[in-house]
């Protein structure tokens, strides 16, 4: 008769060194591991409370402007560099990391309309009130020297709004028209209208650079080619848009901030219906930026709170507010796709988490396997009631609150409406116009 | 000139006349187009006038020009189309991104850019008293400061080389180069050649050059000749050694699979051989080589002929039939795709057999004076062997032995018969079947031998398979008609012997409808289904016109069947094996059933009881309800994949490390202290326009719009 004997071979479970993982035998079995579903629903859950527990988005605010922030710029090289401009004509370059400001300038008399950086990161520009545009070094001046713009250039009328081409010595402003300026001249070497009205931003595609959007206070959206020196198309929407914003990621999308709560996202190729109609917002949407994945962005509205917004959907996913953060006039989302700045009317700049929850600094690969988990996990039940629940929960400021029920109350009432008046005319007297077509007035060729 | 000369002419006199017309308009007459004209009409000086008059008449009016908005309109218009054009060529890339299980960023592969310590001290400058104290020093020691790897010293010694020398030696790598150049060429030149006629003719001249050099040689210098010779046998031993143009590559392997079926492959087979044969062949001695030649070309081809084909040699080595028999059941699949008519009825005969097993025993003595018929029932036997090797041995045993023992001593008798109808057969030549068999075995002399046996065996199924189905002898089988009229001469002598195996078959067939009524499901198809073809055919196609009428009764089948499934069920207790045997195919006893059985209380009457059309499901449970998904989510199109998704786990409790990380990689991953720049063309392969915006746009004539250029008119007066 033979004794089967147990054998432990010590290759098997014991660790070379003291630093190594314990060897954990493990069976995959399902039969061993019951209830996948239950147990997955309820990490899920805890998960997704988790991540409210830990939503603290609120980094920093950098407070020493004198003024009302009319403007932001980011640093296309540095990460940590900032530049602000406020209602005072004083310009700011900040440093995120020490959460200081670094240099102050007195740009301009009254307003500082409008800033942005040189693609080199070297210089930037702003124009003012005082129609002006001036062209600053991005270093400080030296030892010695004094606080001069590089150049200047006295314009005839206001300049409202300005942007740097992205790869090129080519800048351009706005205001009566859409100027394009080359970098040496101090005349535009392109000057571009369509219609009469005050253009309140001008911002060049990221993507096919020679691409221009601007909006104008005369409710329309121009599109203009530089290359071929003409506006393209124009798109009337019932109220002001306030700025656009391209997606870095597709050449031919854009988003604009409107006066009329809402964001609307358009294929400039077909303009009279947007691809996204953006709504949560309770008030008018003052600016808007795109995250650098393209798959996101954030808005800045007068009702004093921030909103994220995934591209394709029309619900936002995140809000921001403080108790002391007045009406935001401007944001940007930072180029390394992690955090998100506005600057506001009580002439802070406020420094948020673009993730609510997301831990900073270096992670270790068992806490990144654990967020990437946990991060599948919220997913895959994000339809279940309860954790959908939780996961949009949301405190809101009473204003705000309120009036979200009051637009809520108000919507329905004129859907209500528009349905009866459907029910009791004549069938197909009263065409059914969708909530994308309905904010476009016309498109003008 | 004169044409002028002519109209000057033609004025004056037109003046002369119109000089009452003058008048009138002096005196403040009303004037009419037909006073003027009045004169032309007389003149015939003017006709050229006329003439030039209703040309320019004839002609049509130049358009005006569009108006400036119209012309920027349509400007706008070409302009956008062109810029859509462009734009949408980034949808492919768009759709990608959109669709990406991961995006990682930044997109562009970035390359460490570590700026020389030259370019970075370039851009400074010593400002501060002690940096220029420092660099004064620096200065004087004439110690590098833009370029720290080289003192002056050292690049006046770089320089130094003769210019005489370095222009030499450039010029003798120029020449090795070129020449190098021009032999590659050549030899590219050659190497691209592809006429087949070529190559032969080189290698000939190659071959017949050596020849020639190795009997100069050979005058020359014998040992040197027989040096060459040696080297010859040597490379012969090699190639004999060697397993190169044999064919036991995997190229010839292939080849010898192929050969069977293609002309070609076994040409290029015979080829090889050749070749092989050629290579190994010994150069002096001719006599000797004779038998191996014999020896080796018998190996080559059994190793060239593929397995079947040897097999079927085998089968055709032994005349006996038993022997046959055996190698016949080996190689019954064959036979079975020979002809699908037999597939079929194996089965048949199965049933049959185990029915008439005792019949042989039972007349033994007939049979012995029939062999014929022997013949047939041994083929049958042999048929269900086939079919039920392993069930039916054992019991066939006992009486298929003495059979056995007698045909035995048939089979010489039934060998010369075999050979008789081989004969017939061989004569009739051309029989389908024997077609179908491989082109291999045809040429094989001692096959023949086999084949009619194969035919004839084939031929009495089809004849039981007619006698099995005896009720319908006009069953048309479009495939074997010919070759039964082509037959039946053969199958003369049988005739008579046909009616006592029907007789036989008859009651066997008895036995078996009233017994079995599955053999109707035979293959072969009878002459009712026939008839019932059109009728159902026409059925089939009403109940497909109306397939949807059928509504009724699936719903009050499919209430019945949510009412069963809502009854509560009875739970059975019995522990199956406790206080009695158990084990495979025992039952626990129905008395212990019968105690160990909880019924299930009846449940309160259904809600639907009396509702014909109506199903209301009772199983909601509101408490759990609220935990549901209510309506399906936006990417799944049904409800079994959104749940199917839910119950794969994707955490490591079930799934091995490899595949958790796969399932839970993120859909976006960002590099901490990244900057993500926009994406460029050359990041997705594309080619980004060469030149640039701002070149185009200076090239543009129309650059600044004109009322733009007034403005700047007006303010530079100002």
């Amino acid at each position: 008769m033979k004794v089967k004997m147990l054998s432990w071979n010590p290759d098997n479970y014991v660790r070379e060194t003291k630093l190594d993982l314990q060897r954990v035998p493990r069976n995959y079995d399902p039969t061993l591991h019951p209830f996948e579903v239950p147990r997955e629903h309820v990490r899920a859950l805890n998960a997704t409370k988790l991540e409210r527990v830990f939503a603290k988005p609120f980094l920093a605010s950098l407070d020493g402007h004198r003024d009302g922030v009319n403007c932001l710029a980011k640093h296309p090289k540095n990460l940590a560099t900032v530049l602000s401009g406020a209602c005072n004509g004083e310009v700011r370059i900040w440093n995120l990391t020490q959460r200081n400001c670094i240099r102050t300038i007195q740009a301009h008399e009254g307003f500082v309309r409008g800033i942005c950086t040189r693609f080199c990161g070297n210089s930037f520009f702003t124009v003012g009130d005082d129609k002006t545009v001036k062209q600053w070094k991005m270093d400080g001046p030296g030892y010695g020297e004094e606080e001069e713009p590089l150049h200047t250039i006295l314009g005839k009328t206001v300049y409202t709004g300005i942007d740097h081409h992205w790869k090129e010595a080519v800048f351009a402003s706005c205001g009566q028209q859409v100027d394009i300026w080359d970098e040496q001249r101090t005349n535009p070497i392109c000057s571009m209208t369509w219609g009469f009205d005050s253009i309140s931003s001008v911002k060049f595609n990221p993507v096919e650079t020679f691409l221009l959007g601007s909006c104008a206070s005369d409710r329309n959206i121009v599109l203009y080619d530089m290359r071929q020196a003409t506006p393209l198309k124009k798109v009337i929407l019932d109220m002001r848009t306030n700025t656009i914003c391209w997606n870095p990621m597709e050449a031919f999308s854009f988003t604009a901030a409107n006066e009329d709560y809402n964001l609307y996202t358009f294929d400039m190729r077909a303009l009279d219906t947007p691809v996204m109609v953006h709504m949560d917002h309770v008030s008018a949407v003052l600016d808007v930026d795109y995250s650098p994945t393209g798959k996101e962005f954030v808005s800045a509205s007068f009702d004093k709170s921030i909103r994220i917004f995934p591209v394709d959907k029309s619900q936002s996913r995140e809000v921001y507010h403080t108790k002391r953060m007045q009406h935001v006039i401007r944001v940007k989302w930072t180029s390394n796709s992690k955090y998100i700045m506005c600057g506001s009317d009580e002439m802070n700049i406020r420094l948020w988490k673009a993730n609510a929850s997301e831990k900073l600094g270096v992670l270790t690969s068992r806490e990144k396997a654990a967020k990437d988990y946990n991060q599948k996990l919220k997913e895959k039940f994000q339809h279940y009631p309860h954790i959908k629940r939780i996961a949009r929960h949301r405190h809101l400021p009473k204003s705000i609150y309120s009036q979200i029920q009051e637009q809520r109350i108000m919507k329905e009432a004129r859907r209500r409406k528009e349905v009866n008046h459907i029910k009791h005319s004549k069938p197909g007297s009263v065409p059914i116009v969708s909530e994308k077509k309905k904010h476009i007035v016309a498109v003008v060729k | 000139m004169r044409g002028t000369m002519m109209e000057r002419e033609s004025i004056k006199s037109f003046w002369k006349q119109s000089v009452p017309l003058m008048e009138r308009i002096g005196s403040g007459e009303k004037l009419v187009l037909a006073d003027l004209l009045e004169p032309v009409k007389t003149s015939s000086s003017l006709a050229t006038v006329k003439k030039q008059l209703n040309r320019v008449k004839s002609k049509k009016t130049v358009e005006l020009p569009l108006n400036k908005e119209e012309i920027e309109r349509i400007h706008r218009e070409v302009a956008f189309n062109k810029t859509a054009k462009v734009l949408s060529k980034w949808d492919p890339v768009v759709l990608k991104n959109r669709q990406a299980e991961q995006l990682v960023f930044p997109l562009e592969k970035e390359e460490p850019a570590i700026a020389p310590i030259e370019h970075v001290l370039s851009g400074w400058k010593a400002r501060t008293p002690l940096e220029q104290e420092i660099f004064n020093l620096l200065h004087k020691n004439k110690q590098p400061v833009a370029d720290p790897l080289l003192t002056p010293v050292e690049k006046a010694s770089l320089q130094a080389m003769s210019l005489e020398e370095a222009k030499m030696r450039r010029a003798e790598l120029q020449r090795a180069r070129a020449l190098q150049s021009y032999y590659e060429a050549k030899a590219r030149r050659e190497k691209k050649i592809k006429s087949k006629k070529y190559h032969k003719v080189v290698k000939k001249g190659k071959a017949k050059k050596a020849l020639k050099e190795f009997e100069q040689l050979r005058k020359v210098n014998p040992a040197a000749a027989l040096e060459e010779l040696e080297k010859i046998e040597k490379a012969r031993m090699m190639e004999r050694m060697s397993l190169k143009h044999q064919n036991s590559g995997k190229w010839a392997k292939s080849k010898a699979i192929m050969a069977k079926y293609d002309l070609e492959a076994r040409q290029a087979m015979q080829e090889q051989l050749a070749k092989n044969k050629e290579l190994t062949q010994k150069l002096q001695v001719a006599s000797e080589s004779e038998e191996e030649e014999g020896g080796t070309e018998e190996k080559v081809e059994e190793l060239l002929v593929p397995d079947v084909v040897n097999e079927v040699q085998m089968n055709a080595d032994g005349p006996n039939p038993w022997m046959l028999r055996s190698c016949t059941s080996d190689t019954k699949e064959a036979a079975t795709q020979e002809d699908p008519e037999q597939l079929p009825e194996p089965e048949a005969h199965e049933v049959s057999e185990s029915e008439g097993e005792d019949r042989p025993v039972a007349e033994e003595e007939i049979l012995l004076r029939e062999f014929e018929e022997r013949r047939s029932l041994r083929k049958r036997s042999e048929l269900s062997q086939d079919a039920e090797p392993a069930g039916s041995q054992e019991t066939k045993d006992s009486s298929s032995q003495e059979v056995l023992s007698e045909l035995r001593v048939l089979s010489q008798k039934l060998k010369e018969n075999d050979q008789s109808r081989k004969q017939k057969a061989s004569s009739e030549g051309t029989i389908p079947q024997v077609q179908r068999e491989e082109p291999a075995t045809e040429e094989e002399e001692p096959l023949l031998l086999q084949r009619p046996e194969r035919v004839q065996t084939l031929e009495e199924l089809e004849e039981l398979g007619k006698e099995e189905c005896f009720q319908n002898k006009e069953l048309p089988r479009p495939v074997l008609e010919g070759q039964q009229s082509e037959r039946t001469p053969n199958n003369r002598p049988d005739a008579p012997k046909e009616k006592k195996k029907k007789e036989q078959m008859i009651d066997l067939q008895n036995l078996l409808t009233t017994q079995s009524p599955s053999v109707k499901s035979l293959a072969v198809p009878t002459i009712e289904e026939l008839e019932d073809e059109e009728e159902r055919n026409q059925r089939q196609m009403i109940k497909e016109a109306f397939a949807g009428d059928d509504v009724i009764r699936d719903f009050l089948k499919e209430k019945r069947e949510a009412v069963e499934a809502s009854k509560p069920k009875d739970v059975d207790l019995t522990l199956p094996g406790w206080g009695e045997w158990g084990g495979v195919g025992l039952k626990p006893s129905a008395k212990k059933r019968r105690r160990f059985l909880i019924k299930a209380p009846e449940g309160p009457p259904r809600k639907d009881k009396n509702l014909p059309n109506v199903i209301i499901n009772e199983k909601r449970n509101i408490h759990t309800a609220a935990h549901q998904v209510r309506v399906l989510p936006y990417p799944f199109t049904h409800h079994w994949q959104f749940e199917r998704t839910i119950q794969t786990p994707i955490g490591s409790t079930w799934n091995t490390q490899r595949a958790f990380q796969k399932l839970t990689t993120p859909k976006v991953v960002t590099k901490p202290g990244h900057i993500i720049n926009p994406i460029k063309a050359e990041d997705v392969g594309y080619r980004s326009s060469s030149r640039s915006d701002l070149s185009v746009i200076q090239r543009n004539p129309k650059r600044i719009t004109t009322r733009h250029k007034k403005q700047l008119k007006k303010s530079s007066v100002d």
